[in-house]
């Protein structure tokens, strides 16, 4: 088990250097000229040009900018944002919203996409099954930006029972609406997935000898079922982990939440490279380490993986 | 029906059974297998589930209406898609803006059925490129091996770990020029990893198969035998993942298009459509809803294709 950790943590390596140079590169030499980006329209002086040079490291070669980045990076600095405030405080600042939308739209995608996927499983063929394949197959072919859209303006337009614009400093109850919009593709795929999976267990032969021995129907259900076809969810929510930052860009900016996606977005937009490639590079992040646990929890899921060696 | 010579035996006096005869028995069937012609292959057997499938038949009939509107969004409205009139903005459903007009006053249906021709064309093209890109990618790991496979690999990985629609964002917005083929060529770059996972995956498991070791055995090279019998064995699942890829390449252009991102505003594109149609989702809900529609639709018929596929292509699911 140590081994299998300790080889994945050298494989997450390359990765992560890989990942963060292309970010770097995308955000800095397509960019144009950095420095025009912060002047806008006003002319700014030679000196102030060549000190802003200096401070972004402008000067060196791009290989070069980017080892001074990481080697910054790993001290915990981001570097200076366009506006003046460090990078890590903006993004300390952001980052805890994001973070919840992102844990309320996994909560729900997984409860509700595991429950409706086992009922779906398990009543094969049914009405049941039926409908709830039509609904899955609606939410992924309606884009995010609509269902949010729509979500904004039934719920909170019409109804008035969730706010239309999130704001500052949200409160969990204000984020439900958002992070149901953002887990609602996940939330399909999630459903899917756990109906195939657990169409295909429910007739394995463990599950027959399980029910032959006179164990209940929910015993079987909780213990043997889905115990065993819980493995291809959990590798998709991992994974997914990363495709909810790319989808919080789209749910913050509709529902005007201040997280993450919005600085990203702005950031984008401003051409302000430096915000561009911390975010992204801490996004990676993230998705590295949801994968990693992806991969250990296989090893509780599944007794007959245990990483020996 | 074969006729089958013991059939048409004649049963002897005295010789009736009690219990019926061999001849009579089911069990007949199974010996009425006929050995003279080949087997049939698992594409014509995939085939043949296929079309008695109706999810298939509708999926298929939905593209191929969109494909020929597409192709020819002209023959059905005769509104030109990029020509606003302001006077006749906000205008409900007439005999000529059969879906009213935007608040720009843009003929709505003549965006729709226009804007048809750049989704297909990004998610076909998209995916004829990723597949590509994947496609090799993953064959080649998979069939090479050792550190080769570990190289590619974790360049897999490196972009695995670059969410679609952000790799896009930040290089879309990089470009000034933007046009349909560098949305292409953008979301393919970042759009081909599970492509590659899926054919190396594959790959592995066919390459060590009997046929492969009689064919190496015959004399054939590594690369007759990877793009003769490994490739042609391994495609299935890489052709289910490229159809239902397609979709997601659509909604992906849409969203750049949505963020401001995507296609100049010259070229008609439904995300943008959509984009546009919120600030009058109070008064004209029906803006949102056309082009919405038009994608839902489009995004449905190809997820739909690649499940038929996959179930066709799957003797287990296909028996049920």
């Amino acid at each position: 088990m140590i081994w299998y950790i300790g080889r994945r943590l050298l494989q997450m390596i390359p990765v992560f250097l890989g990942a963060t140079l292309i970010v770097y590169l995308m955000a800095f030499v397509s960019s144009g000229d950095p420095i025009a980006a912060i002047a806008g329209d006003k002319p700014i002086s030679q000196a102030v040009q060549d000190k802003l040079r200096a401070q972004y490291n402008l000067d060196e070669p791009v290989l070069m900018q980017w080892l001074i980045y990481l080697g910054n990076l790993f001290q915990g600095d981001f570097g200076i944002g366009f506006n003046g405030r460090p990078i890590m405080d903006q993004i300390k600042l952001a980052f805890p919203v994001t973070f919840r939308l992102a844990i309320i739209a996994i909560v729900i995608e997984t409860i509700f996409g595991v429950i409706a996927g086992v009922i779906a499983g398990l009543k094969k063929g049914t009405l049941i099954d039926t409908t709830l394949l039509m609904v899955s197959l609606l939410v992924i072919a309606v884009p995010t930006f609509v269902i949010g859209f729509l979500a904004q303006f039934v719920l909170g337009v019409q109804l008035g029972i969730a706010p239309v614009n999130v704001g500052r400093d949200p409160s969990w109850q204000n984020l439900l609406v958002p992070g149901a919009v953002l887990g609602a593709v996940s939330f399909a795929y999630v459903l899917r997935l756990t109906r195939t999976s657990i169409a295909e267990v429910a007739t394995a032969d463990h599950v027959r000898t399980a029910t032959a021995k006179g164990l209940s129907r929910g015993g079987v259900i909780s213990k043997h079922i889905l115990r065993n076809s819980l493995i291809p969810v959990v590798t998709f929510i991992g994974a997914d982990l990363g495709a909810l930052m790319g989808g919080a860009i789209v749910t913050e900016g509709i529902f005007n939440v201040s997280g993450i996606g919005s600085l990203l977005f702005r950031a984008i937009n401003d051409g302000e490279s430096p915000m561009i490639v911390s975010l992204v590079t801490l996004l990676v992040i993230i998705f590295l380490i949801a994968n990693l646990t992806v991969d250990l929890l296989y090893a509780v899921l599944d007794p007959r993986i245990r990483y020996a060696k | 029906m074969r006729s089958d010579p013991r059939t048409a035996r004649s049963v002897r006096p005295a010789a009736e059974h009690v219990v019926a005869s061999l001849d009579e028995t089911p069990l007949q069937a199974v010996d009425a297998v006929d050995t003279t012609t080949a087997p049939r292959s698992m594409w014509s057997e995939a085939w043949h589930s296929l079309i008695r499938n109706p999810v298939f038949l509708i999926s298929a009939a939905l593209i191929v209406v969109i494909l020929f509107i597409a192709a020819f969004p002209g023959l059905l409205t005769n509104q030109d898609p990029n020509y606003a009139k302001i006077t006749q903005a906000n205008q409900p459903p007439s005999a000529e803006h059969p879906f009213g007009t935007t608040r720009l006053g843009y003929d709505v249906l003549a965006r729709v059925l226009y804007g048809t021709r750049t989704s297909v064309m990004v998610g076909f093209f998209t995916m004829l490129l990723a597949t590509l890109i994947g496609g090799v990618v993953g064959a080649l790991a998979g069939y090479v091996g050792g550190i080769f496979d570990a190289v590619l690999s974790r360049i897999t990985d490196i972009f695995f770990a670059i969410p679609l629609i952000l790799g896009a964002i930040v290089i879309a917005n990089r470009v000034d020029a933007l046009n349909v083929w560098i949305v292409i060529l953008v979301l393919g770059v970042f759009g081909w990893t599970n492509i590659a996972r899926i054919m190396r995956g594959s790959v592995i498991s066919v390459k060590n198969e009997d046929f492969v070791t009689a064919s190496t055995a015959l004399g054939a090279n590594p690369v007759t035998n990877l793009v003769k019998h490994v490739v042609p064995n391994a495609i299935a699942p890489v052709i289910v993942t490229a159809t239902v890829n397609l979709g997601v390449y659509i909604v992906a252009e849409a969203t750049l298009s949505f963020l401001g991102l995507g296609l100049p505003s010259s070229s008609v594109s439904w995300g943008g459509d959509i984009s546009d149609a919120r600030p009058a989702l109070r008064t004209q809900p029906m803006m949102l809803f056309y082009p919405s529609m038009a994608l839902a639709i489009t995004v449905l018929s190809f997820i739909m294709l690649g499940d038929a596929v996959r179930d066709a292509l799957d003797p287990k699911a296909r028996k049920r």
